[in-house]
């Protein structure tokens, strides 16, 4: 996880069609550390979001071949249940809920150490590529990731 | 059962600020009931869900900027009913 990156995903463990599992460890120490907290250093509850929001973005990306990329759009029930902190491993899952047009609904839920760290339901835009570099970059990182 | 109307209305009233009572047949979702995109997003999410299909609302869009299509047939609150009765239909239910 590069967090200054906005990388949160490390490596991929499944995906078995309508939801993905994969996983990632929090840094060691980065510069959002210094800020958040001073001397109790915790990932905040955005990045987290974030998190969830990627994994559900790489499993989207997926069922749709990669043709077109997926937006995050709406954050619901999102419930941060316990602390992390730096150098923790997690497994993020991720699950389809709905196949809209242009849209989709996921479920997703972050772990470490068999806890549950949160959960939210989030609602993706998905779009053709504003981008040609965007796609080609989703579609790089997707080969490494094992998914495109 | 409540007419798809009813429904679709009861539905665009929990999921914005309208109220109920300010939603009639004529209503312009956009236009009239001030909708914007992402409440619209949450409102087709609730459809597909409470009539079991998949409204097809990226084809609409694209029909109506490409103006093949009036906005009004999809966007008026009697003619959205009317197409989500012929999705539902459609779908053999």
């Amino acid at each position: 996880m590069k967090l200054e990156y906005f990388q949160m995903i490390d490596r991929v463990v499944s995906f078995d069609g309508e939801s993905i599992v994969v996983e990632s460890t929090i840094p060691d120490a980065s510069p959002v550390f210094e800020g958040h907290f001073p001397g109790y250093p915790l990932m905040p509850g955005v990045l987290l979001v974030e998190t969830m929001a990627q994994a559900s973005g790489w499993l989207l990306l997926k069922l749709g071949n990669f043709e077109r990329m997926p937006f995050l759009m709406g954050v619901k029930e999102a419930k941060f249940r316990s602390f992390i902190g730096p150098g923790t491993p997690v497994t993020v899952h991720a699950q389809r809920l709905h196949d809209g047009s242009g849209y989709a609904v996921t479920k997703a839920r972050i772990e470490a150490n068999g806890k549950r760290i949160c959960d939210a339901e989030l609602t993706l835009r998905i779009m053709d590529f504003p981008a040609p570099e965007l796609a080609a970059a989703m579609r790089g990182r997707g080969q490494e990731l094992g998914l495109a | 059962m409540a007419s798809s109307f009813d429904r679709i209305a009861d539905i665009i009233a929990e999921n914005s600020e309208v109220e109920r009572d300010k939603i009639l047949p004529d209503s312009h979702v956009i236009n009239d009931l001030g909708i914007d995109s992402l409440d619209f997003l949450d409102i087709v999410f609730a459809i597909d869900k409470a009539f079991g299909i998949k409204v097809p609302v990226e084809a609409w869009t694209q029909e109506v900027n490409a103006g093949t299509a009036p906005a009004e047939q999809y966007f008026v609150m009697k003619n959205l009913a009317a197409r989500i009765d012929e999705l539902v239909a459609a779908k053999g239910g």
